[in-house]
C-alpha cells in the first residue's frame, strides 16, 4: 500500500492512543464486518476538548487517520472541532490511497459521534 | 535490517541458476523461434527442450504442452476454450468450487454471465471439496470440472486423484489449476486423470510472464488469442523464448530438489504454526495435514490484516493477508468466507508462505516479532476483550 511518510509515522507512533477513565463522552463508528472500528473518548470542560483518546481496529489508514484527528481537535472548542471533516484529516496526512478514502477515513465521523454523545448526555 | 521473505505463494525469487541459463536468450539467442533460418532454429531448439522437460515432469508428452503468458492465461484458455469447443454441442454446464483462485472463479462468473450454467461446489471447513459432491453434480450436459490442486491462500490440497477417477469414468473433462503445486508436490496427469493443467513458472523460482497449459491429446479446446500458428494454433504470438527457456530450467531444478526442500519447508511450517498458535485467540486456517509444505495461514482475532502486514514489513518481514484492505475490494477473501470464517476473523488473516531459502533463524525471528506486533495492535483495538466498553 502506498502510504505517505506521515501516515506511516502516525501508524507507528499513534498520538493519543488509549482510553480516558470517566470520559465526558464516547463515540464509535464502523463495524467489524467492514474491517474498521474507531472509538473516540473525550474529556470536555466548558465546551473545550481538554483531552481526547482513541482506539482503532482496522488498517494502517484507519489507525493513522484517527491518530492525526485527535491532534487536530485537542484543545479546540466543540464548535471548531465539529468543522473538521474526513477530507481535512486525509489532507493533513498528505493524502490517502484512493481505495482508502471511503472505508478507512471515518475519524471525523467518530469525533462527531462522540460530540453527539456529549450533547445528548448534557441535555438530560 | 535483514529481509525475511515469506510470501512465496505470491511469487518466488528467480533462481540464480535459472537466470544464468536464460541470459543467452536475452542476448545472442534472439531469433524468432518460428523462423526458418539458423537464428530461429537455435531458439526453437531451446523452446522444444523446455517443452520436453515440462512434459516429462508432469507425465505428459511434449505435444500436449502449450505455452501461455502465465497461470491466469492458462486457466482462461482451459475454461473458455472448452466452453467454446463443447458449448454448442455437448452442453453448457460446468462445475468448479467456491474456493478457486480468481483466475478460475472470474472466468466462470463470466461464463455464467453469458448464459452458461455453473455449479460452484462448497468446501468443508478446511477448504476441501468432497469427491462425492463432484460425482453428484455431474449431468449429461456437463462439459468441464475445474478444481485447483492446492489453494493459494490456505494451502489446502484437494483430493485430485479421486476426483480425476470420477470425471474419467463419467467422460467429463477435468481441469486442474496446479499453479501452487507444480515443483512443490508431485503432479502426474496420468495417475490423477487430469485432462487440462495450468502452470506458472514464477511460482517455482522461474521468471514471471510465462506459464503453460497441458492439454491431453484429443481434448478439444478453442484458442482465445488469434494471430499466428504458434503453439500449434492454440496460442498465437511470438514465443517468449527467455521465459520458456527459464521455465524449463526452473521446473527441472524444482522437481529435482522437491523432496528435500519439501521436508525442510514442512519442518519450518509446522514450527511456525506451533509457535504462532501460542498467541492467544489465533486459529489455523486450512487443513492441518493436507496442506502445501510452505503454507501457514492463521486468523489473529481482534486485529486487521493490513495493519499486521505493515507492522511486519517495518521489521523486514514480507507476508500477506486475505483482509479486505489487501484484497482490493470491500470484502475479505472469498476463500476464507467460504470455509466459514466471519468477516472479522477473515480480516485478521495472516499468510506466511515459505520457500527454499528460508531458514530456521528466520522462523525464530518471525516468532519473536509477531507476538509483539499482535499485542501492540490489540492494545489499540476497541474490539479486544480488554478494551470492550463496560
Amino acid at each position: 500500500m502506498e502510504y505517505t511518510d506521515k501516515v506511516m509515522d502516525h501508524f507507528q507512533n499513534p498520538r493519543n492512543m488509549g482510553k480516558i477513565d470517566n470520559p465526558s463522552a464516547v463515540g464509535e463508528v464502523g463495524n467489524a464486518t467492514c474491517g474498521d472500528i474507531m472509538r473516540i473518548y473525550l474529556d470536555i470542560e466548558e465546551d473545550v476538548i481538554k483531552d481526547v483518546k482513541f482506539q482503532t481496529y482496522g488498517c494502517g489508514a484507519a489507525i493513522a487517520t484517527t491518530s492525526i484527528m485527535t491532534e487536530l481537535v485537542k484543545g479546540k472548542k466543540l464548535e471548531d472541532a465539529l468543522k473538521v471533516t474526513n477530507a481535512n484529516v486525509a489532507e493533513e496526512l498528505g493524502g490517502l490511497p484512493p481505495v482508502k478514502m471511503h472505508c478507512s477515513n471515518l475519524a471525523a465521523d467518530a469525533l462527531q459521534a462522540a460530540i453527539e454523545d456529549y450533547k445528548n448526555k448534557n441535555q438530560e | 535490517m535483514e529481509l525475511i521473505y515469506m510470501d512465496h505463494a505470491a511469487t518466488t525469487p528467480l533462481d540464480q541458476r535459472v537466470l544464468e541459463y536464460m541470459l543467452p536468450t536475452l542476448q545472442d539467442v534472439y531469433g524468432n523461434a518460428s523462423s526458418v533460418h539458423r537464428k530461429g532454429q537455435e531458439a526453437r531448439k531451446l523452446v522444444e527442450e523446455a517443452r520436453s522437460k515440462i512434459a516429462e515432469v508432469i507425465g505428459a508428452t511434449p505435444r500436449e504442452i502449450y505455452f501461455t503468458a502465465g497461470g491466469t492465461e492458462a486457466d482462461n484458455l482451459a475454461i473458455f476454450g472448452v466452453a467454446e469447443a463443447l458449448g454448442l454441442t455437448k452442453g453448457r454446464h460446468l462445475i468448479t468450487t467456491s474456493v478457486e483462485h480468481h483466475a478460475v472463479q472470474d472466468s466462470f462468473l463470466k461464463l455464467q454471465e453469458i448464459g452458461f450454467d455453473i455449479t460452484f461446489l462448497p468446501s468443508d471447513q478446511y477448504g476441501r471439496v468432497n469427491p462425492q459432491d463432484v460425482a453428484e453434480a455431474i449431468r449429461p450436459d456437463t462439459i468441464l470440472v475445474s478444481i485447483m490442486h492446492a489453494n493459494n491462500e490456505i494451502g489446502t490440497i484437494q483430493p485430485i486423484a479421486e476426483i480425476g477417477k470420477i470425471t474419467r469414468e463419467k467422460g467429463v473433462y477435468f481441469h486442474v489449476d496446479a499453479v501452487q503445486t507444480v515443483g512443490h508436490i508431485p503432479v502426474d496427469v496420468q495417475t490423477m486423470n487430469i485432462d487440462l493443467l495450468s502452470l506458472a513458472a514464477h511460482k517455482f523460482y522461474g521468471p514471471k510472464g510465462i506459464g503453460a497449459l497441458y492439454v491431453r491429446r484429443g481434448v478439444r479446446v478453442k484458442p482465445h488469442i488469434y494471430g499466428g500458428a504458434q503453439e500449434r494454433g492454440l496460442r498465437a504470438g511470438t514465443e517468449n523464448v527467455p521465459g520458456i527457456v527459464g521455465m524449463g530450467k526452473a521446473i527441472e531444478l524444482a522437481v529435482a530438489e522437491m523432496e528435500e526442500r519439501g521436508k525442510k519447508e514442512i519442518y519450518l511450517r509446522d514450527k511456525l504454526i506451533e509457535g504462532i498458535l501460542k498467541i492467544p485467540d489465533v486459529r489455523l486456517n486450512g487443513h492441518p495435514t493436507e496442506r502445501l509444505p510452505g503454507n501457514v495461514n492463521v486468523s489473529i482475532l481482534y486485529i486487521e490484516g493490513e495493519s499486521i502486514l505493515l507492522s511486519l514489513d517495518l521489521e523486514g518481514i514480507c507476508a500477506s493477508s486475505g483482509s479486505a484492505c489487501t484484497s482490493g475490494s470491500l470484502d475479505p477473501s472469498h476463500v476464507l468466507l467460504n470455509i466459514g470464517l466471519d468477516h472479522a476473523t477473515a480480516h485478521g488473516s495472516l499468510r506466511l508462505t515459505l520457500g527454499k531459502d528460508n531458514t530456521e533463524e528466520e522462523v525464530d525471528r518471525v516468532l519473536e516479532v509477531l507476538p509483539t506486533v499482535v499485542h501492540r495492535l490489540r492494545v489499540m483495538s476497541p474490539i479486544w476483550p480488554e478494551n470492550l466498553l463496560k
